[in-house]
């Protein structure tokens, strides 16, 4: 770059894409940040600017126990489909990581689908399943359902993680006597957690922010948070969701944080 | 094949492990849709009597062939402004220090992991009456009504692509990340000048990034209900809420299942559309 004449020619391109990068980057950040400040309004309507300030829609959303109820259900969902694509995810992983074979390519793309194919229709299909075994909606289906949109995540994420490993380690470990489980233990593992863990967050995250998989395979008592929202949101435009998306934001950005340094979350996503 | 221990492959695992996977894979999520396809191709909602008559009638029906086509129409135009706004920030992910790359790379990753309905809510908040493109707008006495912007194709595209753009904007960074850079200046130092060396050098070569990017954009746009049943409100319908209507209100399974694998295929053929150009664009870089 560094002998390029600087003619206009080239000062107008760079000056355009510049530009254009810092109205993209405006645009994606902008509407984090036009919630923040619209949930401290005194006011009652989502008017920006906010013609006062105030903690008052904080203190309601404190009472909501509707949003409370469906964010506790989100989480223990969340939890117990991140917890089975773990298990289920980074064993498979394991298995097609490094075999070159036509059935670990297939099983691959066959993991990989639920991230192309729109989710309603997975959900609707696995409702009508689950109603011709006659197996009722519950918290179980749910999970059952999550974990099918989640796994993909755990899978690409930890066969990134597997690709790095150097098989001299894993030969090493072998000359010197370990036993295979050994070397997974205190070698495969330690070395592909960062990985796997990065897996787990988008998960998690998914699963928790999962509305089309939940809207058929939940029960009625089985509320769950976005689509709580999500209905809040049709009906009236309360004030209170903006100060749980501002909380839900703040959550994020700390978590987002805590994966950069544990997992170096932002160089995975780009190589 | 595993004729003594010593000359057993340690590096790699056994397809055994890949077993729970599939089996589960096998009775949640193949078993599913192959119940969907069956339903779908009965005539009637006690699925007694075969026949291709959901599928006729979703085929003759032009309602439901509007709503495929502004939902494929949106898909498009989402993908091209994600694809118009993402390309800048890649390439200026190249030109800036590492600590500005990791700022640039957490705000295109936030909105990612971001709830979806959080972030359409804020585009409500952007777009309605006393919004604040609207204030601002009135303010500067531009206008002085508000505008229109909620429940508008416009406003669906704009929010739909804040919302896709990290999908667009992490394959682009990966792409131009690893084209050499000297090819930029080799095209510069034999006479092209910035615009002729982006277009003709650094587009072509991006082209498996472009395409991995707008893979993902366009599958995730046209399938993302929430914002397009928020933003565009109840004038607007697209497929995955006229299949959640019919599914959920209706309950007319059978084509409920028949718009479900005409949106699935409609889907499929779109990524391997998007798939072959990426293998010929690959053949294309590396020549």
């Amino acid at each position: 770059m560094s002998g390029r004449k600087r003619t206009l020619e080239a000062i107008s391109f760079e000056f355009v894409m510049t530009v254009i990068a810092i109205i993209a980057l405006i645009i994606i950040i902008a509407p984090s940040l036009v919630v923040l400040i619209v949930s401290f309004t005194s006011g009652f309507s989502l008017r920006f600017p906010p013609p006062g300030y105030s903690l008052r829609w904080y203190a309601e959303l404190w009472d909501a126990w509707q949003l409370h109820f469906a964010a506790k259900n989100s989480l223990i969902v969340a939890l117990w489909a991140t917890g089975l694509s773990v298990v289920l995810g980074v064993a498979a992983a394991l298995a097609i990581s490094r075999s070159r074979t036509l059935s670990a390519r297939l099983l691959d793309s066959l993991f990989m689908s639920p991230l192309v194919l729109p989710a309603l229709a997975f959900g609707l299909a696995a409702l009508m399943l689950f109603s011709l075994v006659g197996l009722p909606v519950s918290p179980l289906t749910l999970v059952i359902g999550h974990a099918v949109v989640c796994v993909p995540y755990v899978v690409r994420n930890t066969v990134a993680a597997l690709a790095q490993l150097e098989p001299t380690l894993l030969e090493s470990s072998a000359v010197l006597g370990a036993s295979r489980l050994y070397t997974f233990r205190r070698i495969v593992l330690p070395l592909i957690r960062p990985g796997i863990i990065a897996g787990a967050f988008i998960a998690f995250m998914s699963s928790f922010d999962n509305v089309p998989v939940s809207l058929f395979l939940r029960d009625a008592a089985t509320d769950m948070l976005p689509i709580r929202m999500w209905q809040d949101l049709e009906g009236k435009l309360d004030v209170t969701i903006a100060a749980l998306s501002s909380v839900l934001i703040i959550a994020t950005v700390a978590m987002v944080a805590v994966m950069e340094r544990v997992t170096g979350l932002s160089r995975r996503l780009t190589n | 094949m595993g004729t003594a221990p010593a000359s057993r492959d340690v590096t790699s695992y056994g397809m055994g492990l890949a077993a729970p996977l599939a089996l589960f894979f096998l009775v949640f999520f193949v078993a599913p849709l192959l119940q969907l396809l069956w339903l779908s191709l009965h005539n009637d909602t006690a699925a007694l009597h075969w026949g291709f008559g959901q599928y006729l009638h979703f085929l003759t029906d032009p309602f439901s062939l509007g709503v495929l086509g502004s939902t494929l129409l949106l898909g498009a135009e989402v993908t091209a402004v994600c694809l118009v706004l993402g390309f800048p920030i890649a390439w200026l992910y190249q030109r800036v220090g590492p600590r500005l790359q990791t700022i640039i790379i957490l705000i295109v990753l936030l909105p990612l992991l971001t709830s979806v309905v959080v972030r359409t809510f804020a585009w409500i908040v952007i777009l309605g009456r006393q919004g604040i493109i609207n204030a601002t707008l009135q303010s500067l006495g531009i206008i002085d009504t508000p505008l229109k912007l909620l429940y508008t194709q416009f406003g669906v595209v704009i929010a739909l692509a804040q919302v896709q753009m990290p999908l667009m904007t992490l394959p682009l960074i990966t792409a131009l990340g690893r084209i050499d850079p000297n090819l930029d200046d080799a095209s510069c130092s034999l006479g092209a000048g910035s615009w002729r060396t982006f277009f003709r050098v650094v587009l072509p070569l991006s082209l498996p990034g472009v395409i991995a990017g707008c893979t993902l954009t366009y599958a995730a746009a046209i399938t993302a209900f929430i914002t397009q049943s928020l933003i565009g409100g109840g004038q607007m319908l697209f497929m995955p809420m006229y299949l959640y209507q019919q599914a959920s209100t209706l309950q007319n399974w059978p084509f409920a299942s028949a718009i479900s694998i005409i949106f699935l295929l409609a889907v499929l053929a779109v990524v391997s559309v998007f798939t072959t150009l990426g293998r010929m664009s690959r053949g294309y870089g590396g020549a």
